[in-house]
């Protein structure tokens, strides 16, 4: 049937839902909200990557999208916290609620990213950084003005939605989004502005055109990770999404790899970890970061994988669909 | 193949501030016409080319597509309408495969979107087939096939300018525009291009527009010439004509030389 | 009427330090096609190099027995001193994290310089190592910066036109025009002025012509940096409150400064420094004032949105 291509999209996360649901079973509550970061970052620095590393833009503005999804799903959830639909349990229909929220906050972060990206986009590398900090801040400035969303203490008192289910399959389906999207004719014109704007823009690339388009996706999902992390402390505020913030998912980019889902994940996953372990170390947090930007761009400004990923690897190139389409060609 | 010619330039002047990289140029191409474009350096050709291709809009002139004006249209729009180019200094994608840069060329023709990527929709199982076996093809007429998985840079430089056009190619224009295409190769690489110029031309219809320095590739290739020299066309014709053109001559040999010949037809030599 | 002379000082106060920081950020742009996110930091050590000279020279504050002669040399000793650290400091973030990626992408060194204002950020946050003879780091609460010269009103313009000055703001406006004044001396009248718009055009073709570039790159970070420790102290003399974190805000509006005038244009750099100054007064004078820090920023947007090249820069085409 012509569905089953898009119902065959679907398979990983029908296969991945019960996976997260075990470990969140199984995950001590000493250890869940670390663990539930850690998927977050996932979902922020692959986000992110699509942007700075697929597309080599440098956006320095992730945390006012985080900002913007965070407040939408915040208020979205207090206001039909308690309101039930009538033909399901409670618990499904507050998921339900919350399925919708979190689709209203990629949604609102999307639009946020267009009216950013639209201008911004036709500025040269260095002036978009500074483009989209500064948007980042306005951002930040309107919700600490703004007495609906609480100004400067923000929104407390979200209703605990978020359990391991939601966020696992929210990073799946950022890295899976991410894999589409470089395998991809769409995605290989994202690389192909990266590489070379002029000659992309010269073969029939509309490179303003995909540059908005990579960062409207790209601040969809960062909203997405704002809506599921406030939910999870059970707080909204301005402070948690400073450029700060920003700074520290493009630390996991580059620090995995401009442009490799891989290193993205694995960057996401060990710096979390890592700097959880070193939790007492807390003051000296942003000097280390510091310390580790600087000593990477020194030393391997390509960061862990580089371009390379997982799936590139030989061995499972050969069980890869794509490697088969390949190989069939002449 | 319509009668319209695919591309008409008519009076295009490019200024840069005071500078006049390029005065009242006009060009008109019939479907499948080999033109050469010659000058010495810095006489405005590659200008030409930008003009032609979006990349800078015409200060004056005008520059139509199959009978549509394009005046200040952006590269991708002007790609898309049938007018593909390579560049004098390679802007190959580096890093990415000869497959892959040769894949991109075929965006201007998808019809797929970034929904249909996203959801693995048929649609676009179909398409990215449709582009693989369209970019193994030029790949093929280029004679690139077995550097298909390669990365472009690692390319011998003979080969990087061939997927340059391999490229060009795949973008399915009706309008080619190489800049100098032969630089850096050796005299039996250039005849090889020389050959595959024609065949291409032979092959797929399309016109052809080149700027070249070597003589003999370009007199080769050529049906007929343009020269230009600061910016101003100051000959154009039959490849014979133009070589014994005494202005020509003049621009790229200097006026001394005339002298010294008594203003005489270069005995049998090429300007070069 | 006196509300707006008001603000046409307090514009120009505040636009003259966002001016001098602004120009070490358009020097740098212009040599090194590069944005030295560490800028607006160099301007907050030198703010601190300041508060700890003046502890170790004058154990504070001035000394109010000590002559007007004595108070001012300490006060240009305290700033020349700052200045000359943050332009030591200025030389080594370009020799030993700059200069070593000038050959890599700019997304590199751009990433670089993001690290390198946390260093000091962050690194200045950290709690105390050394109590004596200085408390350093300074650790993240508020230090007041000492009182140099003794504070006065300028009774003049207090009675005439109704208008609130202090000496230290005509002090520190004072200081800084005659720095630019003297910047813009060095950088059209001097050799070194030259080669260094010669490095900004083309370095290669400066670095054929025998020009030192790494010298002259090396000498321009020392300039910017020393023109922002004297922002930092004309700042802290005048708003005494200062900790790691006080050169962020003015270090981004400063380089919006920059860019408004034409990021590479030094004159530019003047003039967006002041118009910025004088435009947030006005704007935040007249509206709501809590959105003070977003008026930087929408002129910013605007300007890149409008006018990318700024108000004196040249619009450069890619050749292609």
């Amino acid at each position: 049937m012509r569905a089953w291509p898009i119902v065959k999209s679907f398979l990983p996360f029908v296969i991945g839902a019960p996976i997260f649901w075990a470990l969140g079973v199984i995950t001590p509550e000493a250890f869940r909200l670390i663990l539930i970061t850690v998927f977050v970052n996932i979902v922020l620095a692959v986000s992110l990557n699509v942007v700075n590393g697929f597309t080599g833009q440098f956006s320095l503005g992730h945390a006012g999208f985080m900002a913007v999804g965070a407040y939408t799903a915040a208020k979205i959830t207090i206001a039909l916290d308690g309101v039930q639909l009538a033909f399901l349990p409670p618990a499904v229909s507050d998921q339900v609620f919350f399925a919708f929220a979190l689709a209203c906050a990629m949604v609102t972060a999307a639009l946020a990213g267009l009216l950013v990206g639209m201008p911004s986009l036709r500025l040269r590398g260095d002036y978009l950084a500074i483009v989209t900090l500064g948007f980042g801040e306005i951002i930040r400035s309107i919700i600490e003005n703004s007495k609906p969303l609480g100004q400067a203490t923000g929104l407390s008192g979200l209703p605990q939605r978020v359990n391991m289910v939601w966020v696992g399959l929210c990073a799946m389906a950022t890295i899976v989004m991410a894999r589409r999207l470089a395998t991809s004719t769409q995605g290989r014109a994202l690389f192909a502005i990266r590489e070379d704007e002029v000659a992309a823009e010269a073969m029939g690339v509309d490179t303003t055109g995909y540059k908005v388009r990579a960062f409207v996706i790209s601040a969809a999902y960062a909203g997405l990770a704002g809506a599921l992390v406030s939910n999870a402390i059970q707080l909204c505020t301005p402070r948690m999404f400073t450029f700060v913030r920003s700074i520290e998912v493009v630390v996991l980019v580059v620090l995995g790899g401009l442009g490799s889902i891989t290193g993205s994940v694995v960057a996401a996953v060990v710096l979390t970890i890592g700097l959880e372990a070193l939790r007492e170390f807390q003051s000296f947090r942003m000097v280390s970061y510091a310390i580790l930007l600087i000593a990477l761009m020194l030393t391997r400004p390509q960061g862990l994988f580089g371009t390379h990923e997982l799936w590139d690897l030989p061995f499972i190139k050969r069980f890869s669909r794509t490697a088969v389409r390949a190989k069939e060609a002449p | 193949m319509s009668a319209v010619n695919p591309l008409e330039v008519k009076n295009v002047t490019m200024q840069f501030g005071g500078l006049k990289a390029l005065v009242d140029f006009n060009l008109v191409m019939a479907p499948g016409e080999l033109v050469g474009l010659i000058g010495p350096n810095g006489a405005g050709k590659t200008t030409a080319f930008n003009a032609i291709t979006g990349v800078y809009a015409p200060s004056a002139g005008d520059v139509v597509l199959a009978g549509e004006r394009v005046n200040g249209q952006k590269p991708h729009q002007i790609c898309k309408k049938g007018v593909a180019r390579t560049f004098q200094n390679i802007r190959l994608f580096k890093q990415l495969t000869a497959l892959d840069n040769v894949r991109i060329a075929c965006h201007a023709n998808c019809t797929a979107g970034f929904l249909d990527a996203l959801y693995q929709t048929a649609h676009h199982e179909r398409e990215e087939e449709r582009i693989l076996a369209r970019a193994d093809e030029y790949l093929k007429v280029m004679g690139l096939a077995h550097r298909r998985n390669e990365t472009a840079r690692n390319l011998p430089y003979g080969e990087q300018r061939r997927l340059e056009i391999a490229r060009a190619l795949a973008t399915g224009p009706k309008v080619l525009c190489l800049d100098e295409p032969a630089a850096g190769m050796n005299s039996a690489e250039k005849v090889e291009l020389m050959q595959l110029i024609r065949s291409i031309r032979d092959q797929f219809g399309i016109s052809i527009l080149v700027i070249e320095h070597d003589m003999k590739l370009v007199m080769g290739v050529s049906e007929r010439l343009i020269v230009l020299d600061h910016g101003v066309t100051i000959a154009r014709g039959k490849p014979e004509e133009v070589r014994r053109d005494p202005k020509v001559i003049e621009a790229y040999l200097g006026d001394a030389y005339l002298e010294e010949k008594h203003m005489a037809v270069p005995a049998g030599g090429e300007a070069t | 009427m006196t509300e707006f002379l008001q603000h046409l000082v307090n514009g120009l106060s505040v636009g003259a330090i966002y001016a001098l920081v602004a120009l070490g950020y358009t020097m740098v742009y212009g040599v090194l096609k590069l944005i030295n996110f560490a800028h607006g930091d160099v301007y907050m050590v030198g703010a601190f190099a300041g508060y700890y000279l003046a502890t170790l020279i004058m154990g504070g504050s001035y000394d109010p027995d000590a002559t007007t002669a004595t108070i001012f040399v300490q006060a240009l000793v305290v700033t020349v001193g700052a200045m000359i650290i943050c332009g030591a400091l200025g030389y080594t973030i370009e020799r030993f994290a700059y200069r070593p990626l000038r050959h890599r992408a700019r997304l590199t060194s751009l990433i670089t310089a993001i690290g390198v204002s946390f260093l000091l950020e962050f690194g200045f946050q950290l709690k105390p190592w050394f109590k004596t003879p200085i408390e350093f780091p300074p650790g993240s609460s508020f230090r007041v910066f000492p009182s140099l010269i003794p504070r006065s009103q300028w009774e003049w313009a207090e009675n005439t036109l109704g208008v609130s000055v202090s000496n230290l703001d005509m002090y520190g406006l004072l200081m800084a025009v005659v720095l630019m004044i003297m910047l813009q001396y060095i950088v059209y009248r001097t050799k070194f002025g030259t080669a260094m718009r010669a490095v900004s055009f083309d370095w290669q073709t400066a670095s054929l012509m025998g020009i030192p570039v790494n010298r002259v790159i090396s000498w321009t970070f020392v300039l910017g940096s020393a023109l922002a420790a004297a922002a930092g102290i004309i700042q802290a003399v005048s708003r005494p409150k200062i900790d790691p974190l006080f050169g962020l805000m003015p270090g981004l509006k400063a380089f919006v400064a920059a860019v408004l005038g034409g990021i590479g244009n030094v004159p530019g750099a003047m003039v967006g420094g002041l118009v910025l100054g004088l435009a947030e007064e006005y704007v935040a004078g007249y509206t709501d004032s809590s959105y003070r820090d977003a008026i930087a920023f929408s002129v910013l947007i605007l300007v890149l949105l409008v006018r990318p090249s700024g108000l004196f820069g040249r619009v450069t085409v890619e050749k292609v």
